[in-house]
């Protein structure tokens, strides 16, 4: 007879399905961080000079930060030193210029994620890739046709050279170089990412997108991504990520800004998925992501949908500033932690414009020894007249050996705000599953049906392609993990 | 259909089960009666697959196969469906999406492929409608704050998607008041087709009134102690389990 507790304790240990290593020639900079190695990737880059002394500036003041501490997870001393903060697949002579100059076993690399590199392929599809390999931009799909209704989607390196003026004006304004640490570090070396703008009454008329993809040994990576919707715009933007897997916890430190003008909406989602090291918690990513969105128009809104089930250490609140008034910010939120992955994730609503709404979603689910806490900010300025906010925040755990942990922080300043905050925890329960089990359901299909049903709030908000290959990433995630 | 032999099965290394042995032929309604801690649920459970008991000694043949070796979604596939005492509400997940995973694990396990969409729908909205649920109940989470009432029917809907060869029904009478009884009796009756074989586990006479069994078993102190045909069942209502009690003991 199976037991529910040993498949608990199965679905627990589930496997990790993107750890292939690509072999490819790269070309990195010795590890290690000093203004050198800046000056170097910013020569690599062939940066203006402006940008160059941003960088800079940001390095010298990392150096007088310390590495928070207050967040809920645990993790032996980085040396910074150790890691590698340049590395490129070598390019033969410069930089592709069209797909086939790109090197066959990278384009294998992305085939074997799924991703419909080849733009002949792409033609049936709606969704238009900027894929980032350790840290320069391969290659961005369907460029020409949102060029022709001047919509900018291209590597973040490209934008520096052919748009430094947006550059210019808008990098930093959301995500300050000495914001936080790491968001410091990043704005020190960040390598490449993605650049997005979308004019004046314009509404993207496909999905873009972004993969991100660590390859090689003791690589950071820093991508930066900026994206910027114009009066009356609109752009849903997916951004999914894997890493192979390796013995040694690499490090990733991305920043992304987000800003909407009046009128302009902006949808973020995100499939992450990075190497979350083995069963007994050995490797995977340490993600400590810095997401910020400015709405800072009138009417503008900003929507943030992540499905977190990779990483060894998540550190990572996608956050809106609501300074336009009647500006919407929303969070919806899936983390999945398994084995002994550790997630310290949620959000920050900061209310500054009259009558902006946030609403806030947040689902933790947790497995085996995995630690998963939401941390959540809701603030409402005095100036902030008739903002309203709705948080809810579930966690489920999956066995008795995970936790689950809530943090909001709810600062009110404004006597016409209305804050709600709701917070549930629940246990996948043996006589849950031994219900499915006697109507002929199998344990592994009856938790991925409970734990779907547990987050449909959230997929629901994910872009149809996406929804599938969430749904599909969590039963992966938690195979062999019943509970 | 199913051949119980000298089965003995503990809880926490107490002995529930003392050496039981009961044959329900195609076609049969045995039904199990018995005082509260006779062991009837722990019957119930050991035969659907539980594992909070532990099978000590004998066998169970389920169609001439191993039953105990017998995953207990496999046991489903195979047409063994229990109808819980107390059903488990699973919250998120509808009654429809829930019944339909189970109906295509079966339909999979035997091979064949899954149950268009349609004809499910028109299949389910009709086996609702005679349970007297609302037919909103299947787009409910499974159990969520269905009355004690709603989810005894709600097992007796299920069974009647998933037509089981052998249903075993657990105290399916306790918390139905006279008219709820009747429904769930006769769409049971309903699923009486000559082949199709019941386990009837209750405290009380009455459910036998409507479901008139076979065959009748009294389970005392983990053995049975008296078989007899529908009559015994009237007899008992009268003496009271005492003197079967008084007799195990000695």
């Amino acid at each position: 007879m199976s037991t529910p507790t040993r498949t608990v304790e199965e679905l627990a240990n589930r496997e990790y399905e993107f750890g292939f290593i690509t072999d490819v020639e790269a070309e990195s900079v010795p590890p290690g961080l000093n203004e050198d190695v800046i000056r170097l990737i910013s020569a690599k880059k062939n940066e203006p000079d402006f940008l160059l002394e941003w960088r800079l500036k940001a390095y010298r003041h990392w150096l007088t930060m310390e590495e928070p501490k207050w967040q809920n997870v645990h993790y032996p001393p980085i040396n910074y030193q150790e890691v590698i903060y340049y590395s490129a697949p070598k390019a033969k002579g410069d930089q592709p210029k069209s797909l086939d100059e790109i090197d066959p076993e990278i384009l294998k690399t992305y085939e074997k994620l799924g991703i419909p590199i080849q733009e002949q392929e792409m033609l049936a599809g709606v969704v238009a890739v900027d894929a980032v390999f350790d840290s320069v931009s391969v290659a961005t799909t369907f460029k020409a046709k949102l060029n022709e209704m001047g919509i900018i989607f291209c590597s973040f390196s490209e934008a520096a050279q052919e748009h430094p003026e947006l550059i210019r004006k808008y990098l930093g304004t959301v995500v300050p170089t000495n914001d936080n640490y790491f968001a410091a570090l990043n704005s020190a070396v960040f390598s490449d990412g993605s650049f997005v703008y979308i004019p004046k009454g314009v509404r993207c008329p496909m999905e873009l997108s972004t993969y991100f993809r660590i390859n090689a040994k003791n690589t950071g990576q820093f991508e930066r991504t900026l994206i910027i919707a114009d009066a009356g715009s609109y752009v849903s933007y997916l951004e999914g990520c894997t890493a192979p897997m390796r013995d040694e916890n690499q490090l990733h430190a991305a920043v992304v800004e987000l800003i909407a003008h009046d009128d302009a909406t902006i949808k973020y989602s995100t499939v992450q998925n990075w190497y979350p090291g083995d069963k007994e918690g050995k490797g995977g990513i340490y993600n400590f992501v810095t997401k910020r969105g400015k709405c800072e128009g009138r009417n503008s809104k900003i929507s943030w949908t992540q499905v977190e089930t990779g990483s060894a250490i998540t550190w990572k609140y996608p956050s809106c500033i609501l300074k336009g008034d009647n500006s919407v910010g929303e969070f919806y939120s899936v983390a999945v932690t398994a084995n002994y992955q550790q997630a310290d994730t949620g959000t920050k609503m900061i209310h500054i414009g009259k009558n902006t709404r946030s609403t806030i979603v947040a689902k933790g689910i947790s497995a085996g020894h995995a630690q998963s806490t939401y941390r959540g900010a809701v603030k409402i300025l005095s100036g902030a007249d008739g903002a309203r906010n709705y948080s809810q925040c579930d966690s489920i755990l999956i066995g008795d050996q995970c936790g689950a942990h809530t943090f909001p922080y709810i600062d009110v300043q404004n006597p016409t705000a209305q804050v709600e905050h709701e917070a549930s925890t629940s246990k996948i329960g043996e006589d849950q599953i031994f219900y499915c089990n006697q109507r002929g359901i199998s344990s592994e299909d009856a938790v991925s049906m409970i734990v779907n049903g547990f987050c449909k709030e959230v997929f629901r908000e994910l872009p149809m392609e996406f929804a599938v290959e969430a749904q599909k990433l969590l039963s992966v995630s938690l195979e062999g993990s019943v509970g | 259909m199913l051949e119980i032999k000298n089965l003995h099965a503990t809880v926490d290394d107490r002995e529930i089960l003392k050496g039981i042995s009961l044959t329900i032929n195609p076609g049969e309604v045995h039904a199990i009666m018995g005082p509260n801690g006779s062991g009837k649920s722990t019957l119930a459970g050991v035969l659907s697959g539980r594992d909070l008991y532990a099978v000590t000694e004998g066998e169970v043949l389920y169609e001439g196969k191993n039953l105990l070796e017998m995953p207990p979604e496999e046991r489903a596939q195979e047409g063994l469906l229990l109808s819980f005492q107390y059903p488990v509400e699973i919250p998120g997940v509808s009654n429809i999406y829930f019944l339909k995973a189970a109906l295509n694990a079966k339909r999979k396990h035997h091979g064949e492929p899954e149950m268009d969409a349609m004809d499910f729908l028109l299949l389910v909205k009709d086996k609702i409608k005679k349970v007297n649920l609302d037919e909103a109940m299947l787009h409910r989470s499974v159990n969520e704050g269905f009355s004690g009432g709603e989810k005894k029917r709600n097992e007796v809907f299920h069974l009647s998607v998933l037509e089981p060869k052998l249903a075993i029904l657990d105290e399916t009478d306790s918390g139905l008041d006279i008219d709820a009884l009747r429904v769930v009796a006769d769409n049971i009756n309903a699923l009486r087709d000559g082949k199709r074989s019941f386990l009837v586990i209750t405290h009380y006479q009455r459910l036998l009134e409507y479901i008139v069994p076979d065959y009748v078993h009294v389970l005392v102190d983990g053995r049975i102690v008296r078989s007899g045909g529908k009559e015994l069942a009237l007899e008992l209502e009268q003496t009271g389990y005492k003197f079967e009690q008084e007799a195990a003991r000695a």
